[in-house]
């Protein structure tokens, strides 16, 4: 009989208890799972989520911690429905990642509108802290004006004044064309021309010969993921870089050049602003996301999805709520940023984290002490230098003050 | 310089020669389709993914028993054959003389696992696999760099091609085979084994796939997806080529090689659509393919 209305008592309870967990801080992961850029992002960026929520013991501000995760295809209206429902039907608080460019743009768009959070780590054009920046966005990891400021700057310097882009077809590419163009030209290059080319292209050659018939002493590769690792790869068997023209890859991701091999991608300069064999700190945590990942080693997509959780975990916990995005957006911008990966930075106004970017060069087959070990230092670019300065920014939120 | 359409001409004949090599793996990949559809009646969408499979095999080989190109070349279109022989056998038997439909979905789905399993294991950037020794490096023919590889693969394409078209065409095996097409009881009736001939055409289609797997493996990567991103236009090509023609889907998987790489010059953002369009012209004026036999 005791035993009885003790139980009762407990179902009398459950109600209270179920009410006071009803707020659950409810962190999206959106990206390709299943395509070209999965390996970049994809599950591994999942992982990286996790981590940081564990960081926390997946509780914050007396709120469990969810992550929850889609594909979206590289489809901007695929990855535009499924942010839609995350938001109004499941209460998701914070969309992370989102690579594609051309996706991201549309969820930046979604998530304004319903004042909720989106910190990219996965995508490139600079336009999401530029003309399309909004008051809930941050853009964590890199930026195509990053890029084409880091490799672009030093190709030319070292000589190589004149271009000729192989750029992928979509919103991505264009950007990192234009910005890269930018760039070459104010230090005295000049670009010859260019070629759009199809995302997802198996077969570059035909656009590496009408390359190396500009003549053009730089091939700049305005493209990601498998439609780089299919240009370098053509090249080297066409005999581009022994014909004395040059390759640029603008952006380059450590996944890439594992799949190329040294052999093929030695010599191969790229700016990233994430490189496992840093420091003893990005040591130390990418041999413990390695662990949980099949042995991969994290791109930077996939430390920026980890570092934009935690201080996203931060805000929420100093305002002790996850309801109004913006004010969380604004308590990130507060409060400096720091983690293990990424140093001690901060979010800008425009919603631009800044933090050091790093100048690589792929190593030669016999200089690499193991695997994953690729990439050696030629140059680490400042905060300040690494990002456009926001005299120059086209967002509205920095025009309009 | 003399120009077409303010192309250099040195600069056209380089395409040309690209969209050639390019045409070789849609010739290769549609004469497997065409020669199963042909005498199986089977529209075999699981192809791509068989040929990542040879692709595949041939880098697992070389990751963990050090067997190279060449061995490759010779076991894993067996191993993937011997593969396809035993899903013939279990799976594609079954549903023999239902509708066309039936074996599209099964085949379907089959790449769909085939190429889930290998994305979950692998990734999708894939593995690297290098040129072997003996085929690096290039000539110049003047007009542009070849490099030896390709010119290699064409070889081995015209080859094959012509091979399997004088089997089917010419020999009296291809004649047991296009008899058991037409009236599978009545060749039977004469003491031909047509079960058996079945699935050794499946396994001879699907050893081809797979042959041309290895053969892509050192140009794009070992990689899930290569086959997906493939099989499409292969099925355009082979619609075109007019279904089930073995000379059709030859010819025309060539010529979209060659057309594909001018439409790279002349406007590259088309290139990834120029197949199709031609797909819908030839269909509209010839409903069964350039060389089909309208049934």
């Amino acid at each position: 009989m005791r035993i009885a209305s003790r139980l009762l008592a407990l179902v009398c309870l459950l109600p209270l208890a179920a009410l006071a967990q009803e707020k659950v801080v409810k962190i999206g992961v959106l990206n390709d799972q299943s395509g070209l850029y999965t390996d970049l992002g994809g599950p591994g960026s999942v992982i990286a989520a996790k981590m940081a929520a564990e960081e926390f013991g997946n509780k914050v501000a007396g709120m469990p911690i969810e992550i929850v995760t889609a594909d979206h295809q590289n489809k901007p209206d695929i990855g535009s429905s499924i942010a839609t429902k995350w938001i109004d039907v499941d209460k998701v608080d914070a969309i992370l990642d989102v690579p594609n460019s051309g996706v991201s743009l549309a969820i930046a768009k979604i998530v304004a509108d319903k004042n909720k959070v989106f910190i990219d780590s996965g995508a490139a054009t600079s336009d999401l802290t530029g003309k399309a920046c909004t008051p809930n966005t941050v853009h964590w990891t890199y930026d195509t004006w990053a890029l084409a400021n880091g490799t672009g700057k030093e190709v030319v310097k070292a000589g190589g004044d004149t271009w000729f882009f192989l750029t992928a077809d979509y919103a991505f590419g264009k950007a990192l064309e234009r910005d890269t163009t930018a760039v070459v030209q104010a230090n005295g290059g000049k670009v010859l021309g260019s070629v759009l080319h199809p995302l997802n292209t198996p077969d570059f050659s035909s656009f590496l010969l009408q390359a190396q018939a500009s003549k053009a002493k730089i091939i700049g590769l305005a493209n990601a993921g498998g439609d780089t690792i299919n240009s370098i790869k053509s090249a080297s068997e066409f005999g581009i870089v022994q014909g004395g023209q040059k390759l640029a890859g603008l952006l380059v991701f450590i996944s890439d050049v594992h799949a190329l091999g040294l052999k093929t991608a030695q010599g191969l300069q790229l700016t990233t602003a994430f490189y496992w064999d840093h420091d003893d700190k990005t040591r130390a945590w990418s041999k413990k996301f390695a662990a949980r990942h099949g042995g991969k080693m994290p791109t930077m997509v996939q430390a920026g999805v980890y570092a934009g959780v935690l201080h996203y975990l931060k805000a929420v916990q100093a305002l002790k709520s996850d309801e109004d995005g913006k004010a969380v957006v604004d308590k990130m911008k507060a409060i400096p940023t720091d983690d293990p990966l990424f140093g001690k930075g901060s979010v800008r106004a425009d919603g631009r984290t800044i933090h050091p970017m790093y100048l690589y060069e792929v190593k030669k087959p016999a200089e690499s002490k193991g695997p994953w070990d690729y990439y050696k230092l030629i140059r680490e670019i400042p905060a300040d230098q690494a990002f456009r300065p926001l005299s120059q920014s086209d967002c509205p939120l920095i025009t309009k003050k | 310089m003399n120009t077409v359409f303010g192309v250099p001409i040195q600069a056209l004949f380089s395409q040309l020669l690209v969209g050639l090599i390019n045409g070789s793996f849609y010739a290769l990949l549609s004469l497997g389709l065409a020669v199963i559809f042909g005498l199986l009646n089977v529209i075999n969408f699981c192809h791509g993914a068989l040929y990542m499979l040879g692709a595949l095999v041939a880098w697992l080989m070389l990751e963990h028993f050090g067997i190279g190109y060449w061995g490759a070349l010779i076991i894993a279109p067996i191993a993937v054959g011997l593969f396809g022989a035993l899903i013939e056998r279990t799976m594609i038997k079954r549903i023999a003389g239902l509708d066309p439909l039936y074996g599209l979905l099964l085949t379907f789905g089959l790449a769909l696992i085939i190429q889930g399993v290998a994305r979950n294991y692998f990734g999708v950037s894939g593995e690297p696999y290098e040129i072997p020794p003996q085929l690096t490096g290039g000539r110049n023919l003047g007009f542009m760099f070849l490099p030896n590889y390709r010119a290699w693969v064409v070889l081995v394409s015209v080859l094959l091609c012509g091979s399997t078209w004088y089997v089917t065409e010419r020999t009296r095996l291809g004649s047991y085979l296009r008899a058991a097409t037409e009236n599978p009881l009545l060749v039977q009736a004469f003491g031909i084994n047509v079960p058996r001939m079945i699935t050794i055409t499946y396994a001879l289609g699907v050893g081809l796939a797979a042959l041309a797997g290895v053969m892509a493996a050192p140009i794009y990567r070992v990689n899930p997806l290569m086959g997906a991103d493939l099989i499409i236009v292969v099925f355009a090509v082979v619609v075109i080529g007019g279904m089930g023609s073995i000379f059709g889907s030859i010819l025309t998987g060539f010529g979209l090689g060659v057309i594909e790489g001018l439409t790279k010059v002349y406007y590259p953002e088309a290139s990834s659509t120029v197949v199709f369009v031609i797909m819908a012209i030839v269909l509209l004026l010839k409903p069964a393919g350039l060389f089909g036999r309208t049934a």
